[in-house]
């Protein structure tokens, strides 16, 4: 595996199984009295958010301490960065203090990229979600997701997502998480269709390594796992849909959609929620819903992604890193 | 002035010959020319081409002083080969008025390296509104006969019409930077499989054809000559190629480096290959170097687009759009369009010298070379292959896309109406 992690393709299908199959055994540690490894003791992580998100931070958080790391926050807002500060300014302060990884959450698509491999800094960068490009700790989660649910906790370990079929239904055009579930899904075998409507799908989507449809009500019945995205009422404002109840209408999930699925399917969504645009909350309060789900496995895959990139040979996990780097 | 011998060197590609220059003029041109009383530069095996024109450069002065000036400018300009520089309005103040293109030309007489005509803004402010005094700036000193709004679009079609028009009196030519506004918000890059897979903005290649499309329109309907800048997708070849099919007068510049850069660079999310507008795809730089060698996109233009270290030392959407160009562009066309056998030397001094001296109207430049002519020429060592390292620029900015690529050609000598300011390769 690579010392960063930035992208979900850039992840073999061995280095995702791995992840998976470490975030299995962090997950018992939450099933312990006392939820915390002392892997990652003496270890300084910075979470370092330009853009709002506490979900995500604190998902981070939560994965940092319960290895032991020390941890840092901080955020864009109110700091340095507003007054000017450049990005690679910032990074090269922190790193002075002596970090060890950089989890990054910007704006701009990219800007992780940039951190890693322009010689600023020399810490681990974990991206954390960037732009409209990539949020690969996210698109684990939702296959760590899957495989527990479609394959099973136990007989998953090892195992990938060979044959499953996955659909992704939404704001395709401004999504992370569809691209980083694009490229992670079809490395671990699954079937990928993207939904939405034509004006939310990009250009030069052609060479994806998955189907695109239109048309929601055909896809369902062939669906193992249905991912709902959020979509911004604001887009309606750029013409990308005619009005929000229009795009619930086509493209939004209820009740009666839900039950065109098959009996095992289960529905998912990376959060936040917009209820009532493209989830009902008769869908979202299912049982076939997973999105707290979600958020606990979050919490399981950034473990495993922070004690594989820094843990090294520690013995919290049984597994040796055998893979090259790409 | 004393008489400079160059010897032996292969004019325009062809034979080897010797050239006379004495003073500001060429005065023979032939074989076993007497060297007395004449300093011999000895060209055997070089290139001997007119000095090379450059309609599309931005020197930054006044405003950006940072990043270029005219002298740092014109000294990359010199180190290139070039012998008169064309100089973008987008300065600050924008060059909008008599004022501000005279300083721009005076600063250029006063170093004495290149020529520098100025480029007057079409509008106030290059605002797309209001019409700036062209006719002024004209008539001032400067003699100003190209106008554009480069860094932005004249996209409103009566303004451009109106300029089109409006220009007629004194003969002079509307560049158009050809971007529809509102279908490149938030662009960043090239819309396409990369676009799509990076997740940065796309900068469709409709966005330039509409506009070029509609601008050959407009100028045939009000009998005008149209020039478009920084021609860069496939399809725009097909529309400009289509209107000179039909007679309408449009002129097109490409830039060396959408000859030879694509959208696969933008990849590595270095904002050193921003630019506007953005890299294209492989098809667009096939379809680009044909036009260029059949004709269809008559010149090269740099859009020599200097910017501090700062600007592009950051994350890609921060990052200034535009690469430094001047002092790579004849190595660049050489790799592109010489060594690929599209074209040969004759054809690039056509393209970078003669018809971008007629389309700007540079008195003297662009000139053949023979008895009697200007002696504004470029000595060019086309055996010559190197890594081009951005620390021997004579540019003040260093945001090249071609460092540490291997290039061939270089430029050695360069004579401004005789008077050298490259000699074996160092400026003087």
């Amino acid at each position: 595996m690579q010392r960063h992690l930035i992208s979900a393709a850039d992840l073999t299908r061995d280095d995702a199984v791995l992840i998976l199959d470490t975030a299995e055994e962090m997950a018992r540690v939450a099933d312990r009295p006392i939820k915390k490894l002392p892997t990652l003791r003496g270890r300084t992580i910075v979470n370092l958010f330009f853009e709002d998100s506490t979900r995500t931070r604190i998902s981070f958080e939560a994965a940092e301490k319960r290895l032991s790391a020390d941890v840092i926050n901080f955020t864009a807002k109110g700091s340095s960065v507003s007054k000017g500060e450049s990005l690679k300014d910032t990074a090269q302060t922190l790193e002075a203090m002596g970090v060890d990884a950089v989890v990054i959450r910007h704006g701009a698509s990219g800007a992780p990229y940039r951190l890693a491999t322009s010689g600023w800094i020399d810490a681990a960068v974990i991206n954390a979600g960037d732009g409209t490009h990539q949020h690969p700790t996210q698109a684990l989660l939702d296959a760590f997701t899957m495989r527990r649910r479609l394959v099973g906790r136990d007989a998953g370990l090892g195992q990938d997502l060979s044959g499953k079929r996955i659909t992704v239904v939404g704001d395709v055009l401004h999504s992370r998480v569809a691209r980083s579930n694009v490229d992670l899904l079809h490395t671990l075998g699954a079937e990928v269709t993207l939904v939405a409507p034509p004006t939310l799908v990009p250009v030069g989507v052609e060479t994806w390594p998955c189907e695109v449809s239109y048309d929601l009500d055909s896809t369902l019945p062939k669906s193992d796992a249905v991912m709902m995205l959020r979509v911004q009422r604001e887009r309606m404002n750029a013409a990308f849909f005619p009005t929000e109840r229009e795009y619930s209408r086509r493209y939004g999930l209820d009740g009666d959609r839900m039950a065109k699925m098959p009996e095992h399917a289960i529905v998912m969504h990376p959060g936040p929620m917009v209820r009532g645009m493209e989830i009902t909350a008769e869908v979202a309060d299912s049982e076939r819903c997973t999105v707290v789900e979600q958020v606990a496995n979050g919490v399981s895959i950034r473990m495993a992604v922070l004690y594989l990139l820094l843990g090294g040979n520690e013995p919290a996990v049984t597994h040796a890193r055998t893979n090259e780097e790409k | 002035m004393s008489k400079i011998l160059i010897r032996g060197a292969k004019v325009l590609g062809g034979e080897p010959q010797d050239v006379l220059i004495d003073g500001e003029t060429i005065a023979e041109v032939g074989a076993g020319l007497s060297a007395e009383g004449a300093e011999v530069v000895e060209a055997a095996g070089k290139v001997l081409l007119p000095g090379l024109v450059d309609l599309h450069t931005h020197l930054r002065e006044p405003g950006r002083e940072d990043s270029e000036t005219v002298l740092t400018g014109t000294r990359a300009a010199a180190s290139g080969g070039y012998t008169a520089v064309f100089a973008m309005a987008n300065t600050f103040p924008v060059a909008d008025t008599a004022g501000v293109v005279e300083q721009v030309w005076r600063l250029g007489q006063e170093h004495g390296y290149c020529d520098v005509q100025p480029i007057g803004a079409v509008t106030v402010g290059l605002e797309g509104k209001k019409l700036a005094e062209l006719g002024a700036m004209h008539e001032s000193a400067a003699g100003v006969t190209v106008f554009s709004d480069d860094g932005k679009c004249v996209d409103d079609a009566v303004i451009m019409r109106r300029a089109l028009e409006y220009v007629k009196a004194f003969g002079g030519v509307v560049a158009q930077h050809a971007q529809e506004p509102r279908l490149t918000e938030g662009a960043q890059m090239n819309e396409g499989i990369v676009s799509a897979e990076l997740g940065l903005g796309g900068w469709p290649a409709v966005a330039e054809e509409s506009i070029i499309a509609r601008d050959v329109l407009l100028a045939e309907h009000v009998g005008s000559r149209v020039h478009i800048c920084h021609l860069s997708t496939a399809g725009s070849v097909e529309i400009v190629r289509w209107a000179k099919s039909r007679g309408i007068r449009v002129t097109a510049e490409v830039t060396p480096h959408h000859l030879l850069l694509t959208d696969e660079l933008v990849r590595t999310y270095n904002p050193v290959y921003k630019v506007n507008p953005p890299l294209r795809t492989e098809r667009d730089v096939h379809a680009l170097r044909e036009a260029l060698a059949d004709g269809t996109i008559d010149i090269v233009a740099t859009d020599h687009a200097p910017h501090p270290h700062e600007d592009k030392d950051c994350e890609w959407a921060a990052a200034a759009m535009g690469m430094v160009g001047l002092e790579t562009a004849l190595s660049v066309v050489q790799e592109t369009m010489v060594d690929t056998g599209l074209l040969d030397w004759a054809g690039v001094a056509d393209r970078m010298s003669v018809k971008p001296a007629q389309i700007g109207q540079a008195t003297g430049h662009g000139r053949p070379v023979s008895a009697g002519e200007p002696a504004n020429l470029a000595l060019v060592d086309t055996e010559y292959r190197g890594q081009v390292d951005p620390a021997g620029f004579a540019s003040r900015s260093r945001n090249t896309p071609y460092q540490g690529r291997e290039l061939p050609g270089r430029v050695t000598h360069t004579w401004l109406r005789g008077k050298a300011t490259l000699v074996d390769g160092k400026l003087t």
